[in-house]
């Protein structure tokens, strides 16, 4: 299946991409699909603890299953304001 | 509802609309908080910041905030508005105005959700200073961490 990610501030800047479309074997959770980019870039390992997860805009989980279509969204820490 | 009582804007922002949003006629307090960029951080001279949103997350978790809020000060309005893009020195990145009949609950609710925006809202702002920039990285967003929502409720009524 297909999946969009959106990737935002340091993690757009480690990847050189804001959005990007990856094939991923299901089902799928939005862990594998984390997985997928850290293999190709492992500097994005470190935010593993610290980020979080929306799936079609809405705040997840990473054990989330997502489905063909779906945008996953990886959020380093925030600082709005 | 025409005008929505949050937004993310690359826009200037400006109070007054915001005032007039939440204004009602059996109103004693309206209380306005405007996030301004200033011109160091850390020790580093700021020439401007640059802020990026997920805008269609920003926009809910703004709006998840007023509700929030709705549910802590029944009889509060809160609005806002966030900047995106470059902003120079001394522009407002943010505005809020809380109205309420009584000012303790404006005065609570607009601190609450300054709190809130800076836990769970998806917005991060690169600083460009003097030498170089850096993202800035604060809070783990988790709208569900009661403990932060406690934090923020307890430094609104402090």
């Amino acid at each position: 299946m297909r999946v969009t990610v959106r990737l935002f501030a340091r993690l757009k800047d480690l990847t050189g991409a804001g959005e990007l479309i990856r094939e991923i074997p299901e089902p799928a959770t939005a862990h594998a699909v984390w997985n997928t980019l850290v293999a190709e870039w492992p500097a994005l390992r470190e935010y593993e603890k610290t980020m979080s997860v929306a799936v079609n805009a809405e705040y997840s989980r990473m054990m989330a299953t997502v489905k063909d279509g779906d945008e996953i969204a990886f959020l380093p820490p925030v600082s709005g304001g | 509802m025409g005008v929505p009582a949050v937004a993310v804007t690359a826009d200037p922002l400006d109070i007054e609309p915001l005032i007039a949003l939440v204004g009602a006629a059996g109103d004693g307090a309206v209380v306005t908080f405007a996030g301004l960029v200033r011109d160091h951080n850390q020790g580093r001279q700021v020439r401007f910041l640059e802020y990026e949103a997920y805008e269609p997350l920003a926009v809910r978790a703004l709006q998840r905030i007023v509700d929030e809020a709705k549910g802590l000060w029944p009889d509060a309005r809160l609005a806002a508005r966030h900047r995106i893009g470059r902003l120079e020195i001394g522009e407002a990145s943010i505005v809020i105005a809380a109205a309420s009949p009584h000012r303790a609950d404006a005065f609570a609710a607009c601190r609450y959700m300054i709190e809130r925006v800076k836990q769970i809202v998806p917005i991060w702002k690169r600083e460009h200073f003097d030498g170089g920039d850096v993202w800035l990285e604060g809070a783990t967003a988790d709208p569900d961490d009661e403990a932060a929502r406690v934090k923020a409720y307890r430094t609104a009524c402090a």
